[in-house]
């Protein structure tokens, strides 16, 4: 069986769905657990009763996810709710958010790990406003792939003439987006066309089924292999017997890779040193790449702390204190221009003071409102900030994990928002 | 596989490592909470993991009900003595003595509701100011939103609807003075997840966990093994049958499934094709739909 000899080469896709419930999300993330087992008898039973006890017909999948009882009884999903299934070839966490409530914030916090959106669009409404405000969230976040489902396929007679009508309505509109890979997929998820099994309604379509391409999509360039950055995240100095001296530097990479005898610098030192070695639980490794959490220890005795960088001589990441951030506000309380807040990066933590607010981004238009100055709750826009001390740091665009920011109130140690550097 | 690839169950490792970690960096008084139960064997084995050749840098604390199976309690000591890493144990008899907890009556009486207080009662004598726990968002439908830092106020209250938003790998740990953490490295691990690193890591379980004779009662479907704590209703009588733990808690609301699986293998075979969740088998979570959410906003882990 595939569960005990085909997991040691098993890898883990994240990806985010976005949308209401009239689209099929819900019925698509049904099939997609129920097909791949991962929705249990007891669940099941529990969800009839449940549905019926309410009066709805058929078995409501929401039900599944929405666990709190304020959502069942308001009949709303509140928060990103994580599902988890696999097949023999991938494990799979779905970050599902809601479509109406908090909606960017929601789906900015799915989107911020994610591999690939899936994207769900109804066959007889075709690209509408929520679909473009995905996928500009899914483009701003650089959700590497992004696969657009064209939904209710059954509904519009498995029509070729609508799918590509959608198809260029959507690439049309997405020129102006930033999307590296895009796939789409004529599908009906209530009769399981193209979603595990090919569909004998549409003959005329020889892509892949949404399965197929969620067990087979490559992602193993998602990750930054190129530019080194480690970001020192403890210190481990056992003290023991067996070890008296030793001092790794734990951490996670989180860009390129370190082998032992690279040249290193450190920052915000510039200290130079060589990999002594790249430490495990399981011993020496003779390579390090994202995202693994390993411990390395430096031929030279030198003071680092959590907050530095190991990175390589020639490519270092831009060290600034003054920082152009595109931002999305999370929180109910306004942004305050001239107002101080703490900003989390790597494993930094610094103040910093949002000095201006260069333009506001409408959503629905992708126009910039230059005119605009206030941020609040589910904005997006771009801004200036200074930071207390400077950070070492790539464009989002080059590297999600050393691009990425978050600010907290530091009244009330909410995190507010969430930034990309550009 | 290409060479920068890593498989599902080494991401998984890295992630909980590096939640790990940052726990150990971002508070002052951190503690992981140890019930002897696989998820908490696995938390263990991570942490191990993220300090090594160092020691684990905090404690780790057992809420005993006094009312656990003794191959647990075995376990557990053989472990921390082999390892040398520190064990807290906080027990409830002593809350109920005190007079703050008060202990259930009834066929039906458990002492899991009140582990929440001598947990928190715990917390606040030691001054943790974040607890490490070993659950997982596929367990439970209220943990499916939960986040990895799992902010709490002065009395251990969740409030699920005002949680902080949790973006890539920036976690925000601060709170006030009086307010803790409840932390969740194994979040995102599914049951599969961690037999197949049980496996994998070659660790080693307490013998419950496969398949042995016992003697049981069934009790609204619930098979629960025989002891000392459980009082037999007037129709119930105790039946010897082959069965395993799919989950380890107290003995009195536990339920054992039947089961012929004497090795990993076996047990991952059949977790594979069981059509009932893990903790379909817990009578905790079936006192109602929202037990658990109920459970949690009071301050259980």
């Amino acid at each position: 069986m595939s569960e005990t000899k085909g997991y040691l080469d098993m890898e883990l896709l994240r990806f985010t769905t976005a949308g209401s419930v009239d689209d099929g999300k819900s019925t698509l993330i049904g099939r997609l657990l129920y097909d791949s087992k991962a929705i249990f008898e007891d669940q099941m039973e529990l969800l009839e009763e449940t549905s019926k006890q309410r009066g709805e017909e058929g078995v409501n999948l929401a039900l599944l996810t929405d666990g709190l009882r304020s959502e069942r009884e308001q009949g709303i999903t509140i928060d990103v709710a994580y599902r988890y299934f696999a097949t023999p070839k991938r494990k799979f966490i779905i970050a599902d958010t809601p479509g109406h409530i908090q909606y960017t914030r929601n789906m900015v916090t799915g989107a911020s790990t994610a591999n690939l959106a899936l994207l769900l669009v109804d066959a007889r409404h075709g690209v509408i406003e929520q679909t473009k405000r995905h996928a500009f969230i899914a483009s701003l976040l650089q959700i590497p792939h992004i696969a657009v489902c064209v939904n209710k396929m059954d509904l519009v007679n498995y029509s070729k003439k609508a799918y590509d009508n959608i198809k260029k309505d959507f690439e049309d509109f997405a020129t102006k987006l930033e999307i590296k890979d895009v796939r789409f997929i004529p599908i009906s998820a209530l009769n399981g066309d193209n979603v595990v099994d090919r569909s004998e309604n549409m003959d005329w379509y020889d892509g892949s089924t949404l399965m197929h391409l969620l067990e087979n999509i490559h992602i193993g360039s998602d990750h930054n292999h190129v530019d080194c950055r480690f970001p020192v995240q403890f210190v481990i100095r056992p003290q023991s017997k067996e070890y008296p001296d030793y001092r790794g530097y734990a951490g996670r990479i989180e860009g390129g890779v370190f082998k032992p005898g690279d040249a290193v610098s450190l920052l915000p030192s510039g200290f130079t040193s060589k990999i002594k070695a790249i430490d495990t639980f399981d011993g020496e490794v003779n390579q390090a790449f994202s995202p693994m959490s390993v411990c390395i220890t430096l031929e030279d005795d030198i003071d680092i702390s959590r907050g530095d960088m190991m990175v390589r001589e020639n490519n270092k990441p831009t060290i600034e204190q003054d920082i152009d951030v595109m931002i999305c506000w999370m929180n109910e309380k306004k942004m305050m221009i001239r107002g101080k807040y703490t900003i989390r990066h790597t494993s930094q933590t610094a103040r910093c003071i949002i000095k201006e607010v260069k333009y506001k981004m409408d959503i629905n238009t992708l126009h910039r409102i230059e005119e605009e100055k206030e941020i609040g709750l589910n904005d997006i826009g771009r801004i200036s900030i200074r930071t207390t001390k400077p950070l070492f740091f790539d464009s989002y665009r080059r590297n999600r994990n050393t691009g990425s920011v978050i600010l907290v109130d530091e009244a009330t140690n909410e995190t507010v928002a969430a930034g990309m550097i550009i | 596989m290409s060479s920068y690839n890593l498989t599902h169950l080494k991401e998984l490792e890295s992630e909980a490592i590096f939640i790990l970690r940052e726990v150990a960096a971002q508070f002052e008084k951190p503690v992981m909470l140890f019930s002897g139960g696989k998820d908490s064997i696995i938390m263990f084995h991570l942490a191990r993991k993220a300090f090594h050749p160092g020691k684990i840098p905090f404690p780790l604390m057992h809420v005993d009900t006094g009312h656990n199976f003794p191959e647990t309690i075995k376990f557990r000591d053989r472990l921390m003595k082999e390892t040398g890493e520190t064990l807290i144990v906080k027990y409830v008899q002593d809350s109920i003595d005190k007079g703050t907890a008060v202990e259930e009556t009834g066929v039906n009486a458990s002492r899991n509701g009140l582990q929440t207080i001598t947990l928190l009662e715990g917390l606040e004598e030691e001054k943790y100011d974040c607890a490490l726990g070993g659950a997982r968002r596929d367990e439970e439908k209220a943990r499916a939103k939960e986040r990895f830092f799992s902010h709490r106020d002065e009395f251990g209250q969740w409030d699920p609807k005002n949680q902080r938003p949790e973006l890539w790998n920036l976690f925000n740990g601060r709170k006030r003075i009086g307010e803790h953490f409840r932390i969740f490295p194994v979040s995102n691990w599914t049951e599969m997840d961690v037999w197949q690193y049980i496996l994998h890591e070659k660790i080693e379980l307490p013998s419950l966990y496969f398949s042995h004779k016992r003697e049981v009662v069934n009790r609204n479907g619930v098979l629960l093994g025989k002891c000392d704590y459980i009082q037999l209703k007037d129709n119930e009588s105790w039946e010897e049958r082959i069965i395993r733990c799919r989950t380890i808690g107290d003995m009195t609301c536990t339920g054992v499934a039947e089961s012929k699986a004497t090795t990993l293998e076996e047990i991952i075979e059949e977790v594979a094709s069981t059509r009932i969740t893990e903790r379909g088998g817990r009578a905790d979570d079936k006192r109602s739909e929202a037990a658990m959410e109920d459970r949690k906003k009071e301050g259980y882990f």
